[in-house]
């Protein structure tokens, strides 16, 4: 496989967020905003790419038994990396994730890449995937984060489009996450048959 | 080179081996980044504290006061310039709508307000975000320039002067509340300021533990929320 | 009344996964059929109050004293991890018919954000133990509570014709929603309870 290929599908046909629904809390968790989401999707990244770099590379060491416990020490050893980095420089953003950015070790998404795609093929490979499927996860979790902010407050990244009194204060508060994403995903459906 | 087999051995030295170098790596990171984040959590307080009382030339955030009054400790920030007192920010809060809403007050000599920071809140987001801005200079509800002591800091609805945030007076109480705490406090510290060369003495002993209460609001949960009901129709 | 006062936050006011949106998959993967979604409540509200006690033993006993706080992450998930096999294989032993009913959820579990993330609320908010658990079981019983209702709210909708694009995913989350927003009723009840109990 190409590695354009496999970098595509992350993002287009196994969509993290919109085909396979994975990953849900942060998505709903963190969208609060455009900005937000963003960060969100690439602190994802971060640790999807190091770890499945990483679990590829050593694939050959783990005894098949013990794949699971030893393929959640590497993921987790890389999400206290990216908090104590998070916290040393860019703690506003570290201080607004909060609590989704340890529990990214819990997202599906990552543990399932390793099963899924990172112990059956080399580093590069893996590279590409942990790329494309981050990707795929940092895009949904933008535009989601953006309509919501949109509906919301009336702004895209902070940058007011109407006047915040139009804002519909429910998107930007829980029942809003739901709502907002089933419809996304609905659209995606659509444009996905069509 | 061939997978390992799931022997009993292999299980155990693999194991071992992968949570030895983690651990290791962990350990790595931690050294190098321990400096950095308690450089960025110093300056955080100190771009704060110089927001609210400009134009001092110590470093207020280094020796914190620490004043307790009816079982809440309030940090005050002593600002001075060429040794001269200038005013000082004080660190208060109060409970608002959906938690603890803490906030940064400067004062200059005389206790008037010059300015302030909401250090952080667990409002309805949109709405009890707004007091970051509400009560500045500009603002509807501006508090700046008043002194607690001569002018009722309260929302007009409970007879004061102060002009709610549209649909969120408790927000507003609560932030109101945490400044009037926030100015008895100093005010207390002002009358025997001239006696409190022992308590500076002791200050920098406290400033170890000055980031724990700063590192427990980078937690503030982003989706804490209240509820848009009460924020429509029962907090009007 | 300060534990009462915990629960019934824990449960209505920060339902854990309507407003806190922890444990958003077990929620919308397990919630098709009333009877399991009782079953995956039970299982979690055992491991979740479990995990909270050995996790909180954990923090104050090993990682504090010996300044190791920075690898709490790694510590409290491989523990959780252990701690469900063994709670797994003990009420394979002990309790079969507990095991049926729960056994088949119990290796979910081990992914379920909310362990992980109560686990970690707790020593944030810096609980003492007895507080902790309170809280680690109302939050449990708040997960259960959410994902019956929703499985209830499912089992009528399987029903009803829904708009092709809209069905599975799509109208389950619009209906989670729906759900959230009703929960949203109970905000401001704590406050109410608080100065009740003479709190606030």
């Amino acid at each position: 496989m190409n590695n354009l290929k496999v970098l595509l599908n992350g993002i287009v046909k196994e969509n993290p967020t919109f085909v396979l629904l994975l990953g849900m809390c942060p998505t709903l968790g963190t969208t609060s905003s455009a900005l937000n989401g963003m960060g969100m999707g690439l602190a994802t990244m971060f640790v999807l790419i190091c770890s499945n770099v990483v679990i590829s590379a050593i694939k050959n060491l783990v005894p098949d038994m013990v794949r699971i416990p030893i393929f959640v020490v590497v993921i987790a050893t890389f999400v206290t990396v990216l908090q104590m980095v998070m916290q040393a420089y860019v703690p506003a953003l570290y201080a607004t994730l909060g609590l989704f950015i340890p529990l990214i070790v819990v997202n599906c998404i990552l543990l399932g890449r390793a099963e899924a795609f990172a112990c059956k093929n080399g580093p590069v490979a893996s590279f590409f995937d942990g790329l494309g499927i981050g990707l795929g996860f940092t895009i949904a979790l933008t535009l989601l984060g953006a309509v919501r902010e949109f509906l919301g407050t009336g702004k895209v990244f902070g940058l007011a489009i109407v006047p915040e009194n139009y804002g519909m204060l429910v998107f930007v508060l829980a029942p809003g996450a739901f709502i907002a994403l089933g419809y996304l995903i609905a659209v995606v459906n659509r444009l996905r048959k069509a | 080179m061939k997978k390992l087999d799931s022997s009993l051995k292999n299980m155990l030295l693999s194991l071992t081996g992968f949570s030895v170098v983690a651990g290791a790596l962990l350990g790595w990171v931690n050294d190098v980044t321990a400096d950095p984040i308690a450089e960025a959590s110093a300056k955080t307080l100190s771009d704060a504290i110089a927001l609210v009382v400009p134009g001092f030339d110590n470093n207020p955030a280094e020796s914190p006061e620490e004043v307790e009054a009816d079982g809440v400790t309030y940090k005050v920030y002593r600002a001075t310039k060429g040794g001269e007192f200038i005013g000082a920010a004080v660190e208060s809060s109060a409970n608002g709508f959906g938690g603890a809403l803490s906030v940064l007050v400067g004062f200059d000599a005389e206790g008037n307000i010059i300015d302030y920071s909401l250090l952080s809140h667990a409002e309805t987001p949109g709405l009890g975000s707004k007091a970051a801005d509400w009560f500045k200079k500009g603002g509807k509800g501006d508090i700046t320039g008043k002194n607690p002591g001569q002018s009722l800091l309260k929302v007009t609805k409970d007879g004061g002067e102060i002009d709610a945030i549209t649909a969120s007076t408790i927000t507003s109480r609560a932030f109101l509340q945490a400044v009037n705490n926030a100015y008895a406090v100093y005010m207390e510290g002002e009358t025997d300021a001239s006696s409190g060369a022992s308590r500076q003495a002791e200050a920098p002993a406290e400033v170890s533990d000055t980031d724990a209460s700063s590192s427990a609001t980078l937690y503030a949960h982003p989706s804490d929320t209240a509820s848009l009901n009460n924020q429509k129709g029962g907090d009007l | 009344m300060e534990y009462v006062l915990i629960f019934i936050t824990a449960i209505f006011v920060n339902n854990i996964v309507l407003s806190q949106f922890l444990g958003i998959c077990p929620f919308l993967g397990v919630s098709k059929k009333v009877e399991t979604a009782m079953g995956m409540g039970a299982a979690v509200a055992f491991v979740l109050t479990l995990a909270t006690i050995v996790t909180y033993v954990i923090q104050k006993f090993v990682l504090d004293p010996f300044g190791l706080a920075y690898m709490q992450t790694i510590a409290f998930i491989l523990v959780i991890a252990a701690l469900v096999q063994m709670v797994e294989i003990i009420l394979k032993k002990v309790s079969p018919s507990l095991y049926q009913a729960l056994g088949v959820f119990l290796p979910l579990i081990t992914t379920n954000c909310c362990i992980l993330g109560v686990a970690i609320l707790v020593i944030q908010k810096n609980f003492d133990l007895l507080t902790g658990v309170v809280y680690a079981f109302s939050t449990a019983l708040g997960f259960a509570l959410a994902l019956v209702v929703f499985a209830g709210i499912r089992e009528q909708l399987s029903l009803v014709n829904i708009p092709k694009g809209m069905q599975g995913m799509s109208i389950a989350l619009i209906t989670a929603g729906l759900l959230a927003m009703a929960f949203m009723g109970f905000s401001g009840v704590d406050k109410g309870l608080a100065v009740l109990f003479g709190l606030g």
